[in-house]
């Protein structure tokens, strides 16, 4: 292994040796899976950090400007959680179908259009209550959403297109529709220089949550998170789906349904992503506009990868970047840094972190079997990633 | 007489647009072809692209020549194409996931890097007149051709000739189909792989220097639409064939070149949708010729993608 890829033994939580050796196994692989996402975060702020330093930046200045603008304070937390909300919709999107196998990167365009969808409705559901509306709307939204990125587990499942690349082009194909939609047939006459839909109304916005002034889409997100966890990790669905995604053949031979469970695991990271959008529009701007593309689907991949597909993991990933695109302007204008200073930041994030795939299984510490093991012993069972 | 030349326009403004657009789309597809064709995808040629652009406008505003624009986004090009064989050769890494994490960096490179060339201007590349012999402005401007997209041509046959003829055409090949097979054959997979891959970013690289420095001929944060992952899917369309690759760019070109075609004859409404037409049409190319049984005709065998 070259220098530069190895981010490597580090902060590792101690694991007990006087514990049997079921329970230091199971302690040492959390231990690993821990430690070696940190350790090469640690390594991409660094990599960033030096890259800072070649322009003449200081890092130590930037470390501090994301702590004020993304953490510091209530105002910087509420700007940051406000940001992970729809980061939260938006990794499920890409965990869920990856569990299967399936790299599905067009989040983006769900996001899009299950925001234009809720707004899209409104107009009829202004009638009702809106503890009756608000729901009608959700649902709106998700079923578009569901529809147009199950369409991508469809055509990988039933057609053979790849998912990554069909979910791009569904990705592009939704928000020149949103556009054309947003500009013509849904637009509000009275929207002159910023094209937007009617817009869904007072009475249909989502107020903040109680006690922390940040809107319910980050409630909604945890809570989407911890069910696609129960989901995927204890329950037989899950379970089926991810040894559909570890082996289809195997899959096969057992006899689970492999194609619909790839249509209902995508169509329900559609309908997620979807939702992004749908608290965008009734929690955020109150109507659907061109900053519905705001690249949260592109972030969310981001997230997603960070997490290792864990959906119990992408709660603090999605904490931690939005802590860092709140702070993007502070960055801005304190550093005199360009605004894409962000994205390359993620970018080398992305990169260690899947450099750091390759470390799993590598090291002693994590493999307690390994500890008295003799040389010739040592073959090792699991590399304890999971599918 | 006027509605005639109104469509007869449209008709011009396509053929020419198709010339003008396609060249970036013919770069990064060959680009791409001789990667996929070494079993590996990289999915990065977007940010390849974007950072091109910016290198070579950079390049050619300190240094005054677009040619050396081009050479500085070739070089840079490679050095992503690197980046990537480099990550993707360690055990258990994704070449997909490492495609999407380049796209990220080479873009916010680029952005980064490139802000201080979005005021000035550089020299364009050089373009050959031949429409000369049409006193109609629309043919004149249709058959303004620009070297690169010759030089793009003339590279799509030679390639397609050294996949079957030449020696590094073979190896390449036989790495993609079988890995084993080249093992035994005692060729260096891994190695192959790298220098397809940089050879790949080189010429996507050269693809983004053409969006700078000719059509649109501009550097901004918007100067790709995504032409680089399009070209992944025409390269598929394209059965991994560099003349075909010729031309579906071509075809790429013209499907986007229609909507600001009509718009020019006053055909407003719906332009976003014509904007979306070249993604429609390469989603249903890929369904129509996709198969769940078999892999693409055509396909390497040790190609993710069609696995």
């Amino acid at each position: 292994m070259r220098a530069d890829a190895a981010p490597t033994e580090m902060s590792a939580a101690p694991a007990r040796p006087s514990a049997g050796l079921q329970a230091r196994a199971w302690l040492a692989r959390r231990a690993e899976a821990v430690a070696i996402p940190v350790a090469a975060a640690v390594t991409g702020f660094a990599l960033f950090g030096i890259f800072l330093g070649l322009m003449g930046k200081s890092p130590v200045q930037l470390v501090e400007i994301v702590w004020r603008g993304g953490f510091g304070s209530a105002f910087a937390l509420g700007n940051t959680l406000q940001r992970a909300a729809p980061l939260l919709f938006a990794a499920l999107c890409v965990a869920l179908p990856a569990r299967l196998g399936l790299v599905v990167i067009g989040g983006e365009g769900a996001i899009v259009l299950g925001g234009l969808a809720a707004a899209a409705v409104a107009p009829p559901l202004a009638a009702l209550p809106a503890p009756l509306a608000i729901p009608l709307m959700a649902c709106a939204a998700a079923l578009v959403g569901a529809v147009w990125i199950g369409a991508v587990g469809w055509l990988q499942a039933y057609r053979g297109v790849n998912a990554t690349i069909s979910s791009l082009l569904l990705s592009y194909i939704a928000i020149a529709l949103a556009n054309h939609l947003i500009e013509g047939p849904l637009r509000d006459p009275t929207s002159l220089n910023k094209p937007s839909t009617l817009p869904v109304g007072e009475a249909l916005m989502l107020g903040p949550m109680p006690g922390i002034g940040v809107h319910w889409g980050l409630g909604c997100g945890v809570i989407a998170c911890l069910a696609a966890y129960l989901l995927m990790d204890r329950t037989t669905l899950g379970f089926a789906a991810r040894i559909a995604g570890g082996n289809v053949r195997a899959a096969q031979i057992q006899g689970l349904p492999v194609g619909r469970l790839i249509v209902g695991f995508t169509a329900l990271g559609g309908a997620f992503a979807a939702l992004a959008g749908f608290f965008e529009v009734v929690a955020v701007q109150g109507t659907a506009n061109g900053t519905l593309a705001a690249g949260y689907g592109y972030t969310g991949i981001l997230v997603a990868f960070l997490a290792r597909q864990n959906p119990i993991a992408i709660v603090p990933v999605a904490f931690l970047l939005g802590g860092i695109e709140a702070s993007g302007g502070l960055i801005q204008r304190r550093m005199q840094l360009p605004d894409a200073t962000v994205l390359v930041l993620e970018g080398l994030l992305f990169l260690v972190v899947l450099m750091s795939e390759t470390l799993y299984g590598r090291f002693k510490l994590f493999s307690p079997h390994l500890w008295a093991a003799k040389r010739e012993t040592a073959q090792v069972p699991a590399t304890s990633v999971p599918a | 007489m006027n509605e005639d030349l109104g469509l007869w326009s449209v008709l011009l403004a396509v053929i020419g647009g198709a010339i003008r657009v396609s060249t970036p789309f013919l770069f990064v597809s060959l680009g791409e072809t001789i990667t996929e064709r070494s079993g590996r995808i990289n999915l990065g040629l977007e940010g390849t692209l974007v950072f091109g652009a910016m290198s070579a406008y950079g390049t050619a505003v300190l240094t005054n020549s677009p040619w050396a624009g081009v050479a500085v986004a070739a070089l840079s090009g490679a050095a992503f194409g690197l980046l990537h064989g480099f990550v993707c050769r360690l055990p258990r890494v994704n070449d997909v996931a490492v495609g999407i994490a380049l796209m990220l960096f080479g873009s916010g490179l680029a952005f980064f890097l490139g802000k201080p060339f979005i005021q000035p201007s550089a020299p364009p590349l050089p373009a050959i007149p031949f429409g000369f012999w049409s006193s109609l402005p629309q043919v004149r401007a249709a058959l303004q051709v620009n070297v690169l997209f010759l030089a793009g041509a003339a590279l799509s046959l030679v390639l397609w000739w050294a996949f079957r003829n030449t020696k590094a055409g073979l190896i390449v090949r036989v790495v993609g189909d079988s890995a084993d097979a080249a093992r035994a054959m005692g060729y260096d997979v891994d190695r192959v792989r790298l220098y397809a891959t940089a050879t790949g970013g080189a010429l996507a690289g050269i693809g983004g220097a053409y969006l700078s420095l000719y059509y649109p001929g501009s550097w901004n944060e918007g100067v790709s639409s995504g032409q680089g992952l399009m070209a992944v899917a025409l390269v598929i369309f394209a059965r991994w064939n560099p003349l075909a690759c010729f031309g579906a760019a071509l075809l790429f070109g013209g499907a986007g070149a229609l909507g600001p075609a009509l718009q020019s004859v006053g055909v407003s409404q719906g332009y976003y949708l014509f904007y979306a037409a070249p993604y429609v049409l390469t989603l249903a190319l890929l369904i129509a010729t996709s198969s769940p049984d078999r892999a693409l005709a055509g396909a390497p065998g040790e190609l993710s993608l069609s696995k």
